[in-house]
């Protein structure tokens, strides 16, 4: 393979990986606060995708109206499956919020396919969804490279930094540190931590809306188990990081998504197991270290 | 206070217990419509994948997410080595099947044999490096390794003919071979558990590091467990395929573990009876839910069917469930001859006007 290839899929990786790191921010905050691992995110992404389909098609909004009312509602629905299905769980044992998160993922899945219909949405610009022009080639030397690669990547790095400046320089990133730590004495400090567990959720379930949007324009097309393999991807990229650890995920995301590119490009006999790679690299990674990469070591306590 | 009963006379009830179900199948077998003798046959898969899936998560307290992966295997191996070579060959259209399976043919009862221990020996191998992971790392593992496999089993043309499936399995199960299945699962699932190294497994559920301390081998006493789980997910696996006569990797997906863990749940998860009793409502409540599928009229209004509708009631049983109760129906406790005798006991003593001590 020459340089102008590799250049091609190194731009491709990345953002496939950017993707995964926005899916993977939303699993390791709630995680980090909750220890509970959100199942229905997966769903949360594909319903992203559907809202601002919808948008378009049913409210005729111009697409860039639909895709921010896209991200919002994505977080509203978030904040309320947390009202509605965890927050009577956080004392309860942690196996059943588990199941509970498994149980919202499948009334997720389904409830799209009794009201979107099990059939697949076409998501590509014809229909008015996003300009034609995103798709125009930009040569650079001997590469051809789409402008969604470029758009998709700029989002990426802007959502990121939109996040560490939420986390790291305001009041309610502050709060939701503290809670990571420690919800009781957190409570006790006067911080209302059912807000901000609120907020957490939709900070995550807007940033799966961004991913899932950048992902139906690179994949034109959503029905209703869009979601699935890449929240299960950006999940393990969250192991992988360090579930609970923002940067660990933003690391397990383009590790994921590099790596994925990059084997089926070298060995294209293997790319029907491509999304077997992403297993395999969870176990190295938990054999190797059981916590992730930049995951903190919990000694058992006894 | 709880009274019991000789132990001579609850062995002999269950004994007349097992007979009258041995009997009501009999009668089913010869009377029942097609329709009838399919549920039950449903039923007895679900109580053995239910059974081992609650010794693994409800009674050693692993919780693991792989359990489709196992019912897979079972369900492959067991039809590789039914089908007719001649069958094989029709079937392996795009790449043929590999030496020394293509010759190869066996009678139900060692393929279903040889498909619950290969499916165990992946229990091993994947018990082996997962279970040094705690928790949710360890629900993580195995959901990819479940996964993995389905995934395997889409690409590996020549030994599982990819994405087309099998199809025209032998429909060898019957009633005598899925209940006998659930039977022997049952027995050898709840024998363990009754004897000290169930207790041991529960010691391990409930603190790992307090069993530790107490001399209990914590990593071996899982891999048994675990091992032996998988085995019989595996048979269930080679009774299923062997049911419903085509299989293709999407049969395996996480929902197939779902469903199982809802069955578990439902019963109580860490109770072997809540398990049956689970599996044998669900499967029963899912044919009931059929009616939302299809077009129905309540006095003047009709509805017309909405498909899907089955796995969104089903959906929201679970969280209703989790979120109002959790111990399911039996909790973590085992249905047994005193514990009847008791409530009726008690029954009859409220008639009398006996008043509780």
């Amino acid at each position: 393979m020459n340089f102008a290839g590799f250049l091609q899929h190194l731009v491709n990786a990345f953002s496939l990986g950017g993707i995964y790191a926005l899916i993977a921010i939303g699993y390791t905050m709630v995680y980090g606060i909750l220890r509970l691992i959100n199942f229905a995110h997966g769903d949360i992404f594909t319903y992203g995708i559907y809202f601002a389909f919808y948008g378009v098609i049913l409210f005729l909004m111009p697409w860039w109206a639909a895709f921010i009312f896209s991200i919002f509602v994505t977080a509203f629905l978030g904040a309320f499956i947390e009202r509605i299905a965890y927050r009577p769980l956080r004392n309860a044992p942690r196996i059943s919020a588990l199941i509970t998160a498994i149980g919202v993922s499948f009334f997720l899945e389904n409830f799209a396919i009794v009201v979107f219909g099990g059939r697949a949405k076409s998501f590509n610009p014809q229909t008015g969804i996003y300009p034609t022009s995103f798709l125009n080639m930009i040569d650079i030397g001997d590469v051809k490279i789409p402008v969604l690669t470029f758009i998709t990547i700029g989002i990426v790095v802007l959502a990121l930094l939109l996040l560490m400046w939420i986390v790291y320089k305001t009041k309610i990133g502050m709060a939701m540190r503290a809670i990571s730590k420690d919800i009781p004495t957190t409570k006790l400090m006067g911080v209302n931590a059912d807000r901000v567990i609120s907020f957490t959720f939709m900070l995550g379930s807007g940033l799966a809306a961004i991913g899932g949007i950048l992902w139906a324009m690179k994949y034109p097309q959503v029905y209703p188990y869009t979601g699935m393999i890449p929240g299960l991807k950006a999940f393990i990229a969250a192991v992988v990081g360090g579930i609970g650890s923002i940067q660990g995920a933003m690391i397990g995301g383009f590790i994921l998504g590099i790596s994925e590119i990059m084997i089926v490009a070298f060995v294209p006999s293997l790319a029907g197991y491509r999304d077997a790679f992403a297993y395999a690299i969870l176990l190295f990674v938990l054999l190797v270290k059981p916590t992730g990469i930049l995951g903190v070591e919990v000694s058992e306590k006894v | 206070m709880v009274k019991t009963l000789p132990n001579k006379l609850k062995f002999l009830l269950t004994v007349i217990l097992i007979a009258i179900i041995g009997l009501l199948l009999f009668v089913a077998n010869n009377k029942a419509s097609e329709y009838v003798i399919l549920i039950l046959n449903l039923m007895a898969i679900n109580i053995i994948f239910a059974v081992s899936l609650t010794l693994i998560n409800g009674i050693t307290g692993i919780f693991s997410l792989g359990h489709a992966g196992f019912i897979a295997i079972g369900a492959y191996v067991s039809t590789l080595l039914t089908l007719s070579p001649a069958q094989k060959e029709m079937t392996f259209l795009i790449k043929p099947l590999i030496y020394p399976l293509n010759q190869i043919q066996m009678p139900f009862l060692p393929a279903t044999l040889i498909a619950g221990l290969v499916a165990a020996g992946f229990g091993y191998i994947v018990a082996a490096p997962s279970l040094r992971l705690i928790g949710d790392y360890l629900a993580i593992a195995t959901l990819g390794l479940g996964e993995t496999i389905r995934i395997i089993a889409n690409n590996a043309w020549s030994i599982t003919n990819g994405a087309l499936g099998l199809k025209a399995i032998p429909p060898y199960t019957n009633i005598y071979w899925s209940w006998g299945w659930a039977f022997v699962t049952v027995l050898v699932i709840s024998s363990l558990a009754k004897s000290s190294y169930g207790r041991a497994l529960k010691a391990i559920r409930e603190d790992p590091i307090a069993a530790k301390a107490m001399g209990i081998n914590v990593f071996s006493h899982q891999v048994v467990s675990f091992v032996l789980g998988s085995f019989f997910a595996g048979v269930g696996g080679a009774l299923w395929a062997h049911l419903i006569t085509t299989i293709d990797p999407k049969s395996f997906a996480f929902s197939k573990t779902f469903e199982i863990l809802i069955m578990a749940v439902l019963g109580g998860l860490g109770s072997i009876s809540g398990a049956i009793i689970g599996a044998s409502i669900y499967t029963v409540g899912l044919e009931f839910l059929r009616v939302l599928e299809s077009p129905f009229k309540i006095g003047f209004i009709s509805f017309p069917g909405i498909p899907g509708m089955r796995m969104v009631v089903l959906s929201v049983l679970l969280i209703v469930l989790m979120l109002f109760w959790q111990r399911g129906i039996m909790g973590r406790n085992e249905l047994s001859w005193d514990m009847i005798y008791d409530l009726v006991a008690r029954e009859s003593n409220k008639k009398r006007g006996v008043k509780d001590e």
